[in-house]
């Protein structure tokens, strides 16, 4: 029993160690990666769900595509990828440890063969002092050699960055490092969204899931300003906030400038400009009605209200807009959508502009509508997130980028030299780059020549 | 002088570097070789000072900002690495057949820019209003220009391996002793990869960091990211393959194609042809033509190369990868 169950943890301890599963999972996440860039993810707009079937619809749901990167298996496919590093490095890294802590001192006969860069030098020295000559020559031109006596002869070894050797140990570990803080932030943080209109105070988030968060503060909007170019497209768009605590605004974030890119932060939750619109609620629209050959009158309707005049024709609010420039190029100012029913007539719908009276009159209906505007007042609409992971995560980069350089530009050198009466043979290696070790070694090789010990 | 005159002169020398560089490949003539490689030098030297010239033009309209914000600008870029790699390949290693396999790429991108893309400068819009815009796509670009370049050295090796049929011994005359020997081609690939995935990392991560600064979230696997990341993989899949499981020659060449491919898909596929939060090019029907074109021209390539793998003047004996010579 106890031999099957060592054989079978070992087999899984196997499993996880093999570098064929590391190449299976970099592919399969590779591949399944695309299928959440193709899909639409939650929420699934609703002209996708018009056209897709049922069926299909259910089965994707079931499989996870629609929200695909926190799938069961998607999960599962990062956690074995984990598992994988994890593994491995534990197998290997004593092996490293060892390789730098213990390095070969002596060279066998057999290894001296197998080196590209070699090199044989005669002296005429007594044995000792051309140790002594070498080892300062080593120590000043490469690295203080250890000296070792094995059968006879004597052995030089020197070494440059063994530790490098650790660069591609810490590329793993940031991945670890990354997901790490990942996961503090989907634990500990969150992310979500609030409106709030000019000149009022919100103390209360929604989350993405749709539940309301405390700030613990309250946060008011004194302004919000749209700036654009001469082209008419968006320049800025800026929002003024105070923060205030208890209802006392606190003095360094009073009339605080929030701008795309440029967000606020306040008790480690931050705040990102990232829509805005007109608040519609309670506010007032003031239009005017002039009926053929009589005088204009003024009436105000609220957001989503209607009048009705003595004749019997009513009126009715559709929507309405402070800059009509967007829905009707070369137009500007205030606009509103109308429905208007005369007596005894279909609800008919139009436009009524502020900035363009006679356009208005033009429509020779019985009575001719004016628009002046509203009292509504704009509201600005801000991400907010608050992530106590991301120092982790940029720790992680910060590590990943620092462990690629050590592992692809730095090289552990290795020089030994091999001492005999008369004569020194020089061996090296590299574990990167070793076109331009070659150099460095036919120049150490030639300075030893032209010592003439 | 303005910054669209010299756009024109470098797709002009590009072209014409391309040229000189299929004579050279039909004549081996040494001078043909040198000359491809000065045109392209001019034209980069050209193309600099014109990169230059819309930073400024900007400035006078009043809009300034780097020349960076949007699909044509962006092509203009990726080119304007492609050559600045090559160079250093170049001048470092000397094969100037290289050019001839690399320069087309940089001018397939000028002539895509210059022919059908507009070209006006806009001012930018605020979501792009950020310094970390130059560091993410300066670093983004000159990953994909080093994997543009071992895509290109890995289609040499591929031609060469199958010409040669695997041998061995370097051949002495003719066509392929233009070529660098074919461990050379095999290293060169490793470390165009080895260049080029630092700076995709840096790219990632860049990016990641802006769109933390500017939205509250480091990723959120828009399409864009997502390819990124699938970019990433397939590099790093490269790495472990090579240094792991021994996979050099034929099959890093193929892993480094496919890497290219999806470097490109990533680029260009995503925003032509998937929707999400990057604004270069948004989904702009007006490039679904061309987008298709390059599409269409990449498949073809990539079938071209296959069918003369496959197919080629040689028994196919050895076509499994093989060390080059370990
Ligand atoms: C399950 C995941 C992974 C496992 C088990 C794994 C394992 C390994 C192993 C065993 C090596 C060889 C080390 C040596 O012998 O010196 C290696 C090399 C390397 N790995 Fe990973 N790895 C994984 C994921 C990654 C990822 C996602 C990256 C991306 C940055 C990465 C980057 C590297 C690099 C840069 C090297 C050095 C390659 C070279 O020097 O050419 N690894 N990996």
């Amino acid at each position: 029993m106890a031999t099957n169950e060592r054989t079978f943890v070992q087999s899984v301890w196997d499993f996880f160690c093999s570098l064929k599963l590391t190449l299976f999972l970099l592919i399969s996440l590779a591949l399944t990666s695309i299928i959440g860039t193709i899909l639409p993810q939650l929420p699934l707009p609703p002209e996708y769900i018009a056209e897709t079937s049922k069926t299909q619809l259910e089965l994707f749901t079931k499989l996870g595509f629609y929200d695909m990167y926190h799938s069961w298996w998607f999960m599962g496919l990062l956690c074995i990828f984990s598992t994988n590093l994890i593994s491995c490095s534990i197998k290997r890294l004593p092996h490293v440890f060892k390789f730098i802590s213990e390095p070969t001192l002596v060279l066998g006969e057999s290894t001296r063969k197998s080196f590209s860069q070699k090199k044989e030098i005669t002296f005429s020295a007594p044995l000792e002092k051309a140790k002594e000559h070498l080892a300062e020559f080593l120590g000043k031109e490469f690295s203080t050699p250890v000296i070792t006596e094995h059968n006879g002869e004597l052995h030089l070894f020197s070494q440059k960055s063994a530790w490098c050797r650790l660069g591609v140990y810490v590329v793993h570990s940031s991945i670890l490092v990354i997901f790490v803080g990942a996961i503090i932030g989907l634990l500990l943080g969150f992310k979500g969204y609030v409106n709030i209109p000019e000149g009022q105070s919100v103390s209360k988030i929604t989350s993405r899931a749709g539940n309301e968060i405390e700030l613990g503060y309250s946060l008011r909007l004194e302004q919000f300003t749209v700036e654009k170019y001469k082209t008419g497209a968006p320049k800025e768009f800026k929002s003024i906030l105070t923060v205030l605590e208890n209802g006392k605004p606190v003095p360094d974030y009073t009339n605080a400038r929030v701008i795309v890119n440029d967000p606020l932060t306040y008790k480690g939750i931050t705040f990102y400009q990232s829509s805005y619109g007109q608040a519609t609620e309670g506010s007032e629209h003031f239009f005017s009605a002039t009926p053929r050959g009589g005088t204009t009158e003024k009436f105000t309707i609220t957001e989503g209200g209607g009048a009705t005049f003595k004749d019997g024709t009513t009126f009715k609010l559709l929507e309405s807009s402070q800059d009509v420039s967007q829905f009707m190029p070369g137009f500007s100012g205030p606009a509103a959508r109308v429905e208007v029913t005369f007596k005894g007539k279909s609800p008919q719908t139009f436009v009524v502009l502020k900035n363009y009276p006679e356009l208005n009159a033009q429509r020779g209906d019985d009575i001719t509508f004016g628009y002046d505007g509203t009292n509504a007042r704009m509201y600005t609409g801000l991400q907010v997130a608050k992530d106590p992971g991301v120092e982790i995560v940029w720790l992680g980069c910060t590590l990943m980028v620092v462990g690629l350089y050590i592992a692809f530009f730095m090289s552990h050198k290795r020089i030994w030299v091999v001492l005999t009466k008369g004569q020194a043979r020089m061996y090296g290696n590299a574990s990167k780059n070793q076109a331009a070790f070659g150099i460095q070694f036919d120049e150490l090789a030639e300075k030893l020549t032209n010592l003439k010990i | 002088m303005t910054s669209s005159i010299c756009f024109n002169i470098t797709t002009i020398a590009y072209m014409t570097s391309m040229v000189v560089f299929f004579a050279f490949l039909a004549s081996r003539n040494k001078a043909l070789g040198l000359a491809g490689s000065l045109i392209a030098y001019a034209g980069f030297a050209v193309q600099t000072l014109a990169i230059g010239l819309r930073w400024k033009e900007s400035y006078d309209m009043g809009v300034g900002h780097a020349p960076l914000s949007n699909l044509y600008e962006s092509v203009v870029f990726f080119t304007w690495t492609i050559i600045l790699i090559y160079m250093f390949i170049d001048l470092k290693y000397k094969y100037k057949v290289v050019g001839a396999f690399v320069i087309p790429f940089a001018w397939g991108g000028m002539a895509w820019a210059q022919l059908w893309m507009p070209n006006g400068i806009e001012p930018l819009v605020p979501a792009l209003q950020s310094d970390w815009l130059l560091y993410h796509v300066i670093t983004c670009f000159l990953g994909y220009a080093a994997f543009a370049v071992a895509c290109g050295i890995s289609i040499m090796y591929l031609i060469k391996s199958k010409l040669t049929g695997g041998s061995a011994t370097e051949p002495t005359g003719g066509l392929m002793a233009l070529f660098p020997p074919i461990r050379v081609l095999d290293d060169l690939n490793y470390r165009a990869i080895m260049i080029g995935f630092p700076l995709l990392t840096l790219g990632i991560i860049t990016g990641a960091a802006w769109a933390n600064y500017a939205w509250g979230t480091y990723w959120s696997w828009d399409p864009k990211e997502t390819w990124s990341l699938i970019v990433w993989f397939v590099y790093a899949a490269f790495l472990h393959a090579r240094f792991t499981r021994g996979w050099v020659g034929e099959r890093a060449a193929w892993l480094s194609v496919i890497g290219f491919e999806s470097t490109i898909f990533c680029y260009l596929g995503v925003n032509l042809l998937l929707s999400g939060l990057h604004s270069y090019g948004s989904s702009n029907s007006q490039n679904k033509p061309s987008i298709l074109i390059v599409a269409s021209l990449i498949i073809g390539a990539n079938l071209a190369l296959y069918a003369l793998h496959k197919f080629g003047s040689k028994s196919s004996t050895g076509a499994k990868g093989e060390d080059p010579g370990k």
